[in-house]
């Protein structure tokens, strides 16, 4: 397992609206933190610099022990496992075991350890049958899962999930819980889904308006009504962090 | 499993012709299609031979011939062209009852007609007897450009998610009311087709950070290369075989 550490991080899109603006923060290895924000924040834009698909204006991304740059993109891209918000966007493959084998091959793997790879990761969330399937006949769990997969293959050990429980029904929802805390990696998990963060990640980050602006506990930050609504944030009716016990 | 995930011109089976590789199917399709069109109209007996090697074919498949009739309707449109030439042709005329018929027009009309009909029968055959990531395989490995596969897999696979898209569209709009009768309702629809336009490029840039994430480089990794035994080929490529005898003899008789 490695570590994450983001060292004054700002990025500006062409015309000039900055959306990240001297991000710090540090993910020690292994472990599982919640990245909280209200929409267009710049949560979705600080997770595509984390494997080098944005490039920053100013600022250090290290993942384990490299630092982020041209020379090392290839070795970070496989270190990194991205899982995009809409799974037919990461699925485009003509069936799912080649779609789990595309970044195997492309990180020059032999056909026999491409197909071992395959196999054990598809065993690992779950879904070995699906291989001869196209992609596009799968239920959303299924095409989570499997696209969770096409990054387990490469043996991605920090995980960055894009709104994993988007679309997915309460069971498909549960099972990705009990997948993700199962996984050996880091994880750092964007969602909106306050009680899936809380039961996922032990720690979470608020961002808004291009800046960390709450870093601690998950239980805690969720029970600061004042910083929630101060941040567009709010706890769905109903839900108490303060009744709910560990995982 | 498999039915849930085939194509609609798909027949899930276990036959021989299923079992062999897509790529001797593929060349085997080719050669059977030239075979036919270099024939020569006026050999009817040759085009007889090919009907029989394509039914042979059919019966090794295992497909039923209802399944095989029902698809070999996408033959229609040229079956109603040819049917037109007839009548529209150059003299000489023959008369049949009131109509007047150009003779070389209805060389051409049967010539059109067997030919396009043997050539689909042929490319229904494939279809049916070989899945979709088989015949993308089979191609790569006839070396056609890694590009134009990636395409077409790309189609392939967004064909689904796009045609749903614009079904979701339409019954949006259907829920607002709209209720197209002419042609000045088109509107609507047209400014949809180019919003759907417009998401499926932003969706092909979504797929392609995708695609960079899992450490694409411009090059398409390629997939094992195992080789076909001689053997395989050769019964792979039997009926084009005697395609092309059936071609040679229309020729030289």
């Amino acid at each position: 397992m490695i570590g994450l550490k983001v060292t004054d991080l700002s990025f500006h899109y062409p015309d000039r609206t900055q959306v990240l603006n001297g991000i710090n923060f540090q993910i020690e290895p292994g472990e599982r933190v919640g990245l909280l924000g209200p929409n267009g924040a710049g949560k979705t834009t600080l997770l595509l610099h984390l494997n080098g698909l944005l490039r920053a204006a100013e600022g250090t991304i290290q993942v384990g022990d490299l630092t982020l740059s041209d020379e090392v993109l290839s070795e970070v891209r496989r270190m990194v496992g991205f899982v995009f918000q809409d799974p037919d966007d990461q699925l485009f493959m003509a069936t799912v075991a080649e779609d789990v084998a595309f970044g195997p091959r492309n990180f020059g793997f032999g056909q026999a350890e491409v197909d071992r790879r395959v196999e054990s990761a598809l065993e690992a969330v779950g879904e070995s049958d699906l291989a001869p399937r196209a992609p596009h006949h799968l239920s959303g769990g299924e095409r989570r899962k499997v696209a969770i997969a096409t990054v387990l293959s490469t043996d991605s050990a920090l995980l960055v999930l894009d709104e994993p429980t988007s679309n997915l029904d309460p069971a498909g929802r549960r099972e990705l819980v009990n997948l993700l805390a199962s996984l050996p990696a880091t994880l750092l998990v964007v969602s909106h889904d306050l009680p899936f963060v809380l039961e996922l990640c032990p720690r979470s980050l608020i961002i808004d308006q291009g800046r960390i602006v709450a870093d601690g506990e998950t239980r805690q930050l969720l029970l600061d009504r004042e910083l929630l609504a101060k941040h567009r944030l709010e706890l769905a009716y109903g839900f108490d962090p303060a009744n709910i016990a560990d995982r | 499993m498999s039915g849930s995930h085939a194509h609609a011109l798909h027949y899930h089976g276990h036959s021989p012709v299923h079992h062999l590789p897509a790529e001797t199917k593929l060349v085997g399709l080719l050669v059977f299609v030239l075979s036919v069109v270099s024939t020569p109209p006026t050999a009817i007996w040759a085009f007889c031979g090919y009907a029989l090697i394509l039914m042979i074919a059919l019966g090794l498949s295992e497909v039923p011939a209802r399944f095989f009739i029902t698809r070999m309707a996408i033959d229609l449109p040229f079956v109603l062209f040819a049917l037109l030439i007839p009548f529209v042709g150059v003299e000489p005329k023959i008369a049949i009852g009131p109509f007047a018929i150009s003779e070389p027009g209805l060389l051409s009309a049967w010539n059109i007609l067997v030919k396009a009909t043997l050539g689909a029968g042929a490319s229904v055959m494939l279809a049916a007897t070989t899945e979709v990531p088989d015949l993308l395989r089979g191609l790569q490995r006839l070396k056609v450009p890694v590009v134009l596969v990636a395409i077409a897999s790309f189609m392939i696979r967004y064909l689904d998610v796009v045609a749903g898209e614009f079904r979701r569209t339409r019954v949006a709009m259907a829920a607002r009311g709209h209720n197209p009768r002419t042609v000045f309702d088109a509107k609507p629809l047209a400014v949809a087709s180019g919003a759907l336009f417009i998401r499926s490029y932003e969706r092909g840039e979504r797929v392609h950070q995708a695609m960079l994430a899992r450490g694409y480089d411009g090059t398409w990794p390629s997939s094992g290369n195992e080789r076909i035994a001689a053997k395989t080929w050769i019964v792979g490529l039997t009926p084009a075989l005697f395609a092309v005898i059936v071609a040679i003899a229309a020729r030289l008789l």
